[in-house]
């Protein structure tokens, strides 16, 4: 085992392979985050037998750019009575806390390069879990805030229902987490996908110790309550089309509008990727045969995350939008009762087995 | 390197202790008061306690000043708020100069610089920050740790009890 590459053993090396690293996962980001867009119109499309976007490119392919160019060149309109400062911090305060969760997520094994070892990922927090869950917390602000600062009644709407929903999810996403780490006991989440490689059951050797096998409750609830905290169907109360115009958004134009749709897809990425960090082994292969092991971890990783945002978008297509009530019910009554009845099972069986 | 991102931060977190008491409007406020404590966030990290630094953004910017944000947006303060709530400054001025007074006194006699104590860096670099302060609240603080627990409960079914007219 090589040390660690780090500041102090050869800090130019260190920090072109930071700025390389910044570079390459933010690109991909974008990128997906573009092409998310085409995806989700074009699958939802094909399931209403339609075909989406057909104009632009082949098979529509070139409308993300199409879209991004025409909202670059739209009006930048900020309302006159809107409060100023918190009007322009609002899609900001939205993207980031998305954009930097993506941080603290494995995309591969170790390299080595110039011999030193790098890990796959942009930093190894020892508490990365919580910091996921810190900026889920600030995540809230850019709705709360557009909401707010509009000074209009359906962004006003559209910000308070976003705050109680998000919120309330927040406790149960925490709570369901918690059960993973009692079973990982570590908070990293580069050792948690490492944990995962090992045969399932210490037996079966063929499929990996994935933490869905041993968790399916917790990765259900994590689904349902991430879908909860990025605000897509069937929980998209904040920004319900049919009765608040365009919720939280109403307001904006250009590419402020922009930056919220991004920030939607980037919090859908993240989603997915901790989901699949958590859960599915990160970028580990579905089956622990040799030939898999072979293929890069990042080509799992997007696979399992694609994955997660085809069955996001799935649901879109299938399921109307909950009513209010019947959300804070599922929330409070449902959910986070299930979750703490899941982490009592777990303690109990963490403390049994040892 | 790291003495000069300690005075930008603090430069910040001082600007923005400003603003929370200057500003117009009551939600600007509420926004300086998120930007200090995501500084003192970025403190706890400089002082090797991520965990620390973590439970500060969930707790404090993350659940605490949500609520906060959304009860003035709710009632919509407006610009009232600071006419109303004006008469005393004097007394805080003379209190925040004492403290301050109090403080320069402490970091000039007391010995601020230098660990003390078996919690070291070091220590906290091989152990792990969380490790080391869940084994301290399991075992030597569990009678404090489970009575701040109760006190906790205590406080939810008081919540509770007060929003509801009839329970």
């Amino acid at each position: 085992m090589t040390e660690m590459l780090s500041m102090s053993n050869n800090w130019p090396l260190f920090v072109g392979i930071m700025l390389l690293k910044l570079v390459v996962v933010f690109a991909v980001t974008m990128l997906i985050v573009a092409y998310a867009t085409w995806c989700e119109r074009k699958v939802i499309g094909h399931m209403q037998t339609r075909l989406g976007p057909m104009r632009t490119g082949w098979h529509g392919l070139l409308q993300p750019i199409a879209d991004g160019l025409k909202l670059f060149f739209k009006e930048d309109i900020i309302p006159a009575q809107a409060s100023k400062v918190p009007f322009l911090l609002a899609p900001m305060m939205i993207l980031v806390p998305a954009l930097i969760t993506i941080a603290v997520i494995p995309f591969g094994k170790d390299v080595t390069v110039g011999g030193f070892t790098v890990p796959l990922q942009i930093t190894d927090l020892n508490i990365g879990v919580l910091y996921i869950l810190a900026f889920a917390g600030l995540g809230v602000y850019g709705i709360v805030l557009a909401g707010w600062s509009s000074n209009s009644k359906y962004a006003l709407l559209g910000g308070v229902r976003a705050t109680a929903q998000m919120i309330s999810y927040e406790l149960a996403a925490g709570i369901t987490i918690i059960a993973v780490f009692m079973l990982s006991e570590t908070l990293s989440l580069r050792e948690i996908v490492a944990l995962q490689a090992g045969p399932l059951w210490g037996t079966i050797t063929f499929l990996p110790d994935w933490y869905v096998y041993k968790q399916p409750l917790a990765f259900g609830l994590f689904i349902i309550t991430g879908l909860a905290e990025i605000n897509r169907t069937p929980f998209d109360m904040p920004e319900a089309e049919s009765e608040l115009v365009s919720g939280f958004c109403t307001e904006y134009s250009s590419m402020k509008y922009a930056l919220f749709f991004m920030a939607e897809y980037a919090n859908m990425i993240v989603i997915s990727a901790i989901a699949a960090t958590l859960f599915l082994g990160g970028w580990g292969a579905p089956l622990n045969i040799g030939i898999l092991n072979m293929v890069p971890g990042v080509v799992w990783l997007l696979a399992k995350v694609f994955a997660i945002m085809f069955f996001f978008i799935w649901l879109r297509a299938t399921l109307p939008r909950v009513r209010y009530d019947q959300l804070m019910q599922l929330g409070w009554k449902v959910l986070i009762p299930l979750a703490l009845a899941n982490l009592a099972v777990t303690g109990l069986v963490v403390v049994l087995q040892l | 390197m790291e003495t000069i991102f300690f005075y930008l931060v603090a430069l910040v977190t001082v600007v923005s202790g400003y603003l929370v008491v200057r500003c117009q409007s009551p939600v600007n406020s509420g926004l300086a008061l998120v930007n200090t404590f995501f500084c003192l966030a970025i403190f706890y990290v400089m002082l090797y306690a991520p965990f620390m630094a973590a439970i500060q953004v969930i707790v404090y910017a993350g659940a605490i000043m949500v609520l906060i944000l959304f009860v003035i947006m709710l009632l919509n303060l407006g610009t009232e708020a600071r006419k109303r709530y004006t008469h005393g400054v004097v007394w805080a001025a003379i209190a925040s100069l004492l403290v301050l007074l109090n403080l320069v006194f402490f970091v000039k006699r007391g010995r601020v610089t230098g660990a003390e104590g078996d919690i070291t860096s070091s220590l906290i670099m091989t152990e792990g920050h969380t490790e080391l302060i869940g084994k301290a609240l399991y075992t030597d603080f569990l009678l404090p740790f489970e009575i701040a627990s109760v006190l906790l409960l205590v406080a939810i079914v008081g919540a509770v009890v007060l929003a509801k007219k009839d329970v």
